[in-house]
């Protein structure tokens, strides 16, 4: 690894109970980098993307962000600079769009105009029509609208690291589609570091520079979609197995020139 | 003459600004603290199933005591608590009235607040917990500005629960000497005065009905997010509330307050009492319904200035005294013991309402009985009923012993269905009391008591210390002493027991004040 890492995993363990959730997992985050972490259900990726940012504590080994030990700073400080895409939005139903999306930089205690103006100009990131939108509760919005907050709300308070708990995996593919899309263009624009969690192999080949995968709490393997497609783990190949046939039969299927 | 157009309704509307202000103050207060202390409460316990649990099951307990004992404990818990702090701080409050009907009114209102504030926090998605965490809220910013708003609606539907159970149970503080809608209704029922129960039941659901339609309001403004149904609801409960309690406001201190118990006879002396102060210029209010061992208390710490007790019931309940003595001796160590809390025993009305066996009149003569000592021959064939706690009281025991009484069968009963029940022959005899107006209605008869096993119950006119050196009171009360004959007391009962207009206690005073006058 050439550039210092953003995110740095040494060694760490999570058991909740008798349960080991994240079994002695290191991996090292470059700066800039967009990193997916496939997993079926069960596997840990969740919980490694929660200690990352302390919603939950690691029972062994160390977690750095930035160069600092987690462990050691603030943790309320720490989730106020590292954007968090929920699962499924997790916006605040009572709550309008705009205070939504402003929540970080108020607990942050930026002055309201700031905070006003900052929305406008997320809103137009995300790409979600301003009058339309802005002063909306959530539960008007369409799924993909709402997700489209969750992103701007994260990238509120100018984290330079965000992590995303299957930001799309709720959504319908066309819209799954142009979300992850925009969100990559996102990803290079502002410069930031994102880790993703995705149990879709697919996803993450797409939008990913790296992939880990995981399975049982332990990383199984990490690289570009190239290096894992060397790798000798039968459940590896099997994750990259599924995209390969489903291009292959849909080459077959669908006209290699038509309109669609 | 037609229920719409009896003056009784005017009468009950006069009195409602002071009855509708005072339940209004003492259940807004109540409220209050029931929030102030459920609230904070619920949101400490709200991830702690441990002290949670005890908290629900003690809240519950509270709610499983019925309204009107719970009220009643209150009175000497506060007695007891008022005499401790004047023995150890050198302050005392008065137990009386506001303050009991207060606590245990906001001990009442606890459940459903408690109950509906922890289900409300309890029931809020656990992803949206993580999410106020995830975008970097302390534990405080997290309850303040999701949790609460969120859990609101819930908390408010506790809240108008609370409400309509405050509201309704504090016609319950009538006894312990607050002021409520529960007058009209205590008042009513011991005066068969319908109009003065419907009346009261009607004011105090109309008031409940209302606080919580607004409450209602406030609540589904909160639910919608519509800062205009909730605005319009805080706007209509202020009104109301501003609405009842200033016309209660502003009112004299400085009146005499007369007491009364809860039966006819005691709403017809005080009502007496009062007019004879205000002819004499002096400002006087009624303080109803108050329950009897209540009511001796509340003269003592000046919380009444007079009222009508007995001799027999001071000289058991107050002396503490099993013995019987001669009606002048027991009343003048009365006295003597009354002095000693600067209580003034002004003197004696001149009627008595003690216990009384009582028989209608022809078969008393049929079997040639005058006495219970006449009486006791037959007691084994015939049947004998008494009220709730006739058979349980020293009186009975004392005229089992004197006479050898024995009857065949003893039934307990409601007082009022007890002259009746005599009179029909469904009984043979009853415990009823000297100074019943019924015992006129049936013609019946009381039995002599020779051997002097019931004592003396005369009624005697209690002053407070604070007035024991009021002149003017003292001269304005003057003219009742020794005036009122059992014949005539029986005879305004009777009265006072009618269902018309006539039967109202101020009606029924002015026709005893005019008998008497005119003697």
């Amino acid at each position: 690894m050439l550039s210092k890492p953003a995110i740095s995993y040494r060694h760490v363990t999570k058991n909740f109970g008798p349960v080991v959730a994240v079994d002695d997992v290191s991996l090292d985050i470059a700066e800039g980098e967009f990193v997916a972490v496939v997993g079926g259900s069960g596997s840990g990726k969740t919980t490694l993307l929660r200690l990352t940012n302390r919603l939950i504590e690691a029972n062994g080994g160390t977690i750095t962000v930035e160069g600092e030990d987690i462990g050691t700073v603030d943790h309320v400080a720490l989730r106020r600079r590292i954007g968090y895409v929920f699962q499924s939005g997790g916006l605040f139903p009572h709550l309008s769009v705009a205070d939504n999306i402003g929540i970080t930089p108020k607990l942050l205690a930026v002055p309201a105009p700031e905070i006003a103006a900052r929305v406008d100009e997320l809103l137009v990131l995300v790409r979600l029509d301003r009058s339309a939108h802005r002063d909306r509760l959530p539960e008007a919005l369409s799924g993909g609208q709402r997700q489209r907050v969750g992103v701007a709300r994260a990238l509120a308070a100018r984290p330079r690291i965000v992590l995303m708990d299957e930001p799309f995996g709720a959504l319908d593919p066309l819209t799954r589609d142009a979300l992850g899309e925009d969100f990559r263009e996102l990803h290079r624009k502002l410069g930031l570091t994102t880790v993703m969690i995705t149990h879709d192999m697919t996803e993450a080949i797409l939008l990913a520079d790296r992939i880990a995968v995981m399975r049982s709490g332990k990383l199984l393997a990490q690289g570009t979609p190239a290096e894992l497609a060397r790798s000798g783990d039968a459940y590896v190949l099997e994750l990259l197995r599924t995209p390969r046939r489903q291009v292959e039969r849909l080459n077959a299927l669908l006209p290699q020139d038509g309109p669609a | 003459m037609s229920l719409l157009t009896d003056p009784r309704w005017g009468e009950a509307l006069a009195h409602l600004p002071d009855y509708l202000g005072n339940h209004v103050r003492v259940s807004l207060a109540a409220l209050a603290l029931g929030l102030i202390v459920s609230l904070p409460l619920a949101i400490l316990t709200r991830n702690r199933p441990a002290p949670r649990g005890v908290l629900l099951a003690l809240a519950s307990i509270v709610q499983t005591v019925p309204g009107l004992a719970l009220l009643a404990l209150f009175y000497p818990l506060l007695l007891a608590a008022a005499s401790v702090t004047l023995a150890w701080f050198g302050v005392s409050f008065s137990a009386f009235g506001f303050l009991p009907a207060m606590l245990a009114l906001a001990l009442y209102s606890m459940l459903p607040v408690l109950r509906n504030g922890i289900t409300g926090l309890n029931g809020i998605d656990p992803a949206l917990l993580e999410a106020a965490k995830g975008v970097g809220m302390t534990a405080r910013q997290s309850l303040v500005i999701v949790e609460l708003p969120l859990a609101l609606p819930v908390m408010m539907a506790g809240i108008r629960t609370a409400a309509v159970w405050v509201i309704g149970t504090a016609t319950l503080s009538t006894p312990i000497g607050q002021t409520s809608l529960g007058n009209y209704i205590f008042a009513g029922l011991q005066t068969q005065n319908w109009v003065f129960v419907l009346f009261g039941c009607f004011a105090s659901a109309l008031l409940a009905l209302a606080v919580d339609q607004l409450l209602g309001l406030i609540e589904s403004g909160l639910r919608n997010r519509s800062r205009l149904r909730a605005g319009l609801g805080g706007v209509g409960l202020a009104a109301l509330v501003i609405a009842t309690l200033v016309p209660s406001m502003g009112r004299s201190s400085s009146s005499y307050a007369v007491g009364a118990k809860t039966f006819a006879e005691q709403y017809v002396l005080s009502a007496l009492m009062k007019e004879r102060l205000e002819a004499a210029g002096l400002p006087a209010t009624t303080r109803s319904g108050l329950g009897s061992n209540v009511i001796f208390e509340a003269l003592k710490a000046g919380d009444i200035d007079l009222y009508v007790d007995y001799s027999g019931t001071l000289w058991a309940n107050q002396l503490h005294r099993t013995d019987i003595k001669p009606r002048a001796e027991l009343l003048s160590e009365l006295r003597t013991a009354l002095a000693k809390d600067n209580i003034t025993l002004l003197g004696e009305l001149g009627f008595e309402n003690a216990y009384a066996l009582v028989m209608p009149r022809k078969r008393a003569e049929a079997f040639h009985i005058r006495t219970i000592a006449d009486l006791a021959a037959h007691a084994s064939t015939m049947s004998i009923a008494g009220d709730y706690e006739f058979f349980s009281r020293p009186e009975w025991a004392a005229l089992q012993q004197a006479y050898g009484l024995a009857f065949r069968a003893q039934r307990q009963m409601q007082p009022d269905f007890m002259y009746a029940a005599v009179a029909s022959g469904e009984v043979d005899v009853i415990a009823g009391y000297t100074s019943d107006g019924l015992i006129a209605k049936y013609d019946l008869v009381t039995l002599d008591d020779p051997r002097h096993a019931i004592p003396p119950y005369d009624a005697i006119l209690l002053l407070a210390p604070k007035r024991a050196g009021d002149a003017r009171l003292q001269a304005a009360l003057k003219p009742l002493l020794g005036k009122i004959d059992i014949a005539t007391m029986r005879e305004a009962n009777l009265r006072a027991s009618g269902n018309d207009a006539n039967s109202s206690p101020d009606a029924v005073a002015m026709w005893l004040w005019e008998k008497i006058h005119r003697q």
